[in-house]
């Protein structure tokens, strides 16, 4: 399949970019830390769909941007694991998870 | 109009549309829904592109993984029929323009830049030559890296273990 | 000659200053007092080794000044070298042992005036301090080493006067001379800064000498009518009339009186006050030479003082102030002798004769308070009111004080005869006018020390609490060797020996002189003898005869009050007070600005500091983004 004549690569880019901006508006707009992590999540996944399409369309014969894309999936497990921890923690300690209520160390 | 090209509207919109939703739905296990269809649309864009190994563990590991991961916490933090709280207006403002900026700017910048398609042949992505460069240590080799994941996982499964354990003591 | 052993002199002091002052509260008061005056007692008899040597060896007519040590000090840059060192002349050496003997004669008194008081070993810890910086001012080679001592013999004068520092009054009084004197050493300082910097040196012998760069090469920039060198000495004459307590700077000396009585027959009799004296003798020359102006001024200070004390002292009460200030006014002659003195051989008369008096009234004025010591010892007040008829109690205080009264009044063949018997005649080839206040002030002193005399040891017998007793012998023994000094110093060849130029001169008896100034004095004594040998009512009558005058000089003619009224009324009124308004609202107000100023404005961007993870993320895509937006404006 030769996507490269049907699409080109600046409508890819375009692409993440906007589902980057979104990820990072929901971390800046909820306040939820589960909501957050999940903003984080999308912006991992649009520098991974970046990593992939510059791999796919500029440098077809390797794989690196294959490989940093799965790098970076192993890192986004390794981060929601610890986050969630961390998440349940906090639960278990303020009966909530928003942040503007955890404001123990705050001043 | 070409079949590639449909299916990558589709897709592409169906990222865009449910990313979108998974922000700003305000119950939190509908946009842990919306992110689950965000990531599988994603996995089927890298199938577009050749990569079946990638989708693959985009499918297991982010749907299968993460999400399920998510839910969980969902169901152990919250009441499931609660709403989340209406953003602030000054941070729903403040945050739109920038991602609206922040878009539009990028945007700009990548219409403007022309890139050179390579002509080189490309290189096999099946599974035989992902694994043997995964773990060969030569130039292009991943395996110092592969290593280095495989214990950041197992320290982040301790660490986890360990911050979530009840008792500490 | 070798005369290394001198540096013993000075160090010698200094050690006991460090052992009493260091080791003095640990041992026993005694030992302390003991070590003290023992270690003095070396130091003295090293300076009379000094002094034999010295006047045994001169080469030639001319007494040569010997630099025994030269170290440098300071070396600021090539020309700018400060050193320090020991310098013999004639008048360095006659101070030696001026200054060696009063001080162990004090010493020893105070090992009995002293017994008992708190504070013991400080004392002469303090002693042993002030006798190392008053030496160390003599034999300075420099004027720069002899401001270094000025100041620490100002230091130590101002301890040994708040000696007593639990007594309020000793604090004010240690506190106003520090501070007058001080006041008058800036003069000093700026006049050492004055003249060494138009000569290029510190050195006395440079400076003095006759071709050198301050007398015969003295630059000729001119100053408000007057050349610098006038200035500068006038300058350096502020510091000594400071120390030396002339007018208008006299009005710290009767209030140090608060001190310990041996501290005031040491510091402000015989020694520090003459300070300004030997300074200004040891710069004579280039006073006669090139400051001949400042000269006159010094003439004229010295007897106006002498005569305004002598007036103040005939009515003060407290005997310790009469004292007080018949000393200024004997300095006062000092002063005119040295303003109306020539310079070589027989016109160098006033020169010696002042140095004279200072050598002879050295011993008898630390006579005087010792006496008034040892009687204040047994009646335990300072005024004369409360005594009298002591001759009975206190037989060997009252042959002793008596001698010294007979000496200051200039009865012959007394010590004080001769020494004032030269400044009279030195002022007198001088100027007349000089000489007839000078002649009148004789008779004063006679008369105000012999209204002490017998006010103290004939006149009433008031009712005493306990019968007032000889002193012990540690403090009669001093007057005893104090008076035969007083008795036959008068017959030292002081001519050959202490000079302007270091050659002999040859006296001769003035019987026009000395015939007038002994009859005034026993003018003077009459007068005492007749109003005070015994109680009777004619000293009010003089008294209210004299009213308006006798109560001005009762106070002392208000200088004090004038004092401070410049100092309250105008100084703080219209100087201090507008400056620390513009310190507390200006120089404060900018500081509190700038702080207030910090404080609002982090105050409002403190909110920034949310701790929220948000609105961080927001500012820095913001950022970002504004940098990516100035970028493409910059391209």
């Amino acid at each position: 399949m030769n996507l490269q004549a049907e699409i080109p690569l600046d409508y890819m880019i375009v692409l993440s970019t906007i589902v980057f901006f979104v990820g990072l508006m929901g971390v800046i707009i909820r306040r939820n830390l589960i909501t957050m992590l999940m903003g984080i999540e999308l912006m991992l996944n649009a520098v991974n769909i970046n990593f992939v399409a510059f791999n796919h369309y500029l440098f077809p014969h390797r794989l690196e941007g294959h490989f940093f894309a799965l790098i970076v999936m192993a890192i986004a497990a390794a981060e929601a694991a610890i986050a969630i921890a961390l998440i349940i923690n906090i639960y278990r300690q303020f009966a909530t998870v928003s942040v503007d209520d955890v404001d123990e160390l705050k001043y | 109009m070409t079949g590639p090209k449909i299916i990558f509207f589709i897709l592409s919109g169906a990222i865009v549309v449910f990313s979108i939703l998974s922000i700003s739905s305000r119950r939190i296990l509908r946009a842990a829904i919306f992110l689950l269809f965000v990531l599988v649309a994603m996995a089927g864009l890298y199938y577009m592109m050749n990569f079946q190994f990638l989708a693959a563990v985009q499918l297991i590991l982010y749907a299968g993984g993460i999400v399920v991961l998510i839910i969980f916490s969902i169901l152990l933090t919250s009441q499931i029929d609660s709403k989340l709280d209406l953003p602030k207006k000054g941070h729903l403002l403040s945050g739109a323009i920038t991602a609206i900026g922040g878009i539009m700017l990028s945007a700009m910048t990548i219409l403007q830049f022309t890139f050179q398609p390579a002509r080189l042949a490309p290189v096999d992505t099946d599974m035989r030559s992902i694994g043997l460069q995964l773990l060969d240590t030569g130039v292009h080799g991943y395996a110092l890296p592969f290593e280095v994941i495989s214990i950041l996982l197992l320290a982040a499964l301790v660490g986890s273990i360990f911050i979530a354990q009840k008792n500490k003591t | 000659m070798d005369f290394s052993y001198t540096i013993l002199i000075l160090l010698l002091p200094v050690a006991l200053f460090f052992i009493i002052g260091l080791l003095g509260s640990k041992m026993n008061p005694k030992v302390s007092g003991m070590i003290g005056t023992s270690g003095l007692f070396i130091i003295t008899l090293l300076s009379y080794v000094t002094a034999f040597n010295y006047f045994t060896h001169r080469t030639g007519e001319v007494f040569q000044s010997i630099e025994v040590f030269q170290f440098v000090w300071l070396p600021f840059t090539d020309r700018l070298v400060i050193h320090l060192g020991i310098l013999l002349d004639p008048l360095s050496v006659m101070m030696l042992v001026v200054i060696t003997t009063v001080s162990l004669m004090v010493h020893i008194y105070s090992l009995g005036y002293m017994k008992g008081e708190v504070g013991f070993a400080r004392y002469y810890a303090f002693l042993s301090f002030f006798t190392f910086s008053m030496l160390g001012l003599v034999v300075a080679t420099n004027i720069f080493q002899m401001y270094i001592f000025w100041e620490l013999v100002g230091v130590s004068s101002y301890l040994l006067i708040g000696f007593y520092y639990e007594r309020p009054s000793a604090v004010a009084a240690a506190k106003k001379a520090f501070i007058v004197t001080r006041f008058a050493d800036l003069g000093f300082l700026i006049g050492i800064l004055l003249l060494s910097f138009y000569t290029n040196t510190f050195d006395f012998i440079a400076l003095t000498d006759l071709n050198g760069p301050a007398i015969a090469q003295s630059s000729g920039v001119v100053f408000l009518g007057m050349s610098v060198t006038t200035w500068a000495m006038l300058l350096i004459f502020m510091g000594g009339a400071g120390k030396s307590a002339m007018f208008p700077l006299h009005i710290w000396l009767p209030d140090a009186m608060e001190g310990p009585t041996p501290v005031s027959a040491l510091i402000h009799a015989a020694t520090m006050v003459v300070a300004g004296v030997y300074l200004v003798a040891r710069l004579f020359p280039i006073y006669h030479f090139s400051a001949p102006g400042a000269l006159e001024v010094i003439a004229y200070i010295g007897s106006f003082t002498s005569l305004f004390a002598a007036v103040i002292a005939c009515t003060q009460l407290d005997i310790k102030r009469v004292l007080a200030y018949s000393t200024l006014s004997q300095i006062g002659y000092m002063m005119v002798a040295l303003g109306v003195s020539g310079y070589g051989s027989e016109a160098g008369l006033g020169y010696m004769a002042s140095l004279f008096h200072l050598f002879t009234h050295a011993f008898f004025k630390a006579l005087l308070f010792l006496g008034a010591g040892s009687v204040i010892h047994a009646v335990h007040s300072n005024l004369m009111t409360e005594m009298g008829g002591l001759r009975k109690h206190m037989p060997i205080t009252h042959i002793t004080f008596l001698v010294a009264c007979l000496t200051i009044s200039g009865i012959p063949p007394l010590s004080g005869f001769f020494s004032k018997d030269e400044i009279l005649v030195a002022a007198f080839e001088h100027h007349k006018l000089i000489f007839a206040v000078q002649w009148i002030v004789a008779g004063i002193t006679a008369f105000y020390m012999f209204r002490l005399y017998f006010t103290i040891f004939w006149n009433s017998n008031p009712q005493y609490n306990h019968v007032p007793h000889e002193s012990p012998p540690t403090m009669t023994i001093p007057l005893v060797i104090l008076a035969l000094a007083s008795v036959f110093s008068g017959f030292v060849p002081f001519h050959d020996l202490v000079t302007s130029d270091g050659r002999a001169l040859i006296t001769e008896f003035h019987w026009i002189v000395a015939i007038p100034s002994v009859l005034v004095g026993m003018v003077g004594i009459s007068f005492a003898a007749v109003l005070y040998y015994k109680k009777n009512s004619k000293p009010e009558t003089v008294a209210k005869g004299l009213k308006a005058f006798y109560t001005m000089a009762y106070q002392k003619f208000y200088i004090d009050e004038v004092y401070l009224f410049v100092t309250h009324k105008v100084i703080f009124q219209f100087i201090s007070r507008p400056i620390a308004w513009f310190d507390r609202h200006i120089v404060d107000g900018a500081m509190n600005l700038i702080g207030n100023t910090t404080v609002f404005f982090s105050g409002s961007i403190k909110k920034m500091q949310s701790g929220q993870m948000q609105e961080y993320i927001w500012y820095f895509t913001s950022g970002v983004l504004l940098l990516t937006l100035l970028i493409f404006y910059l391209n």
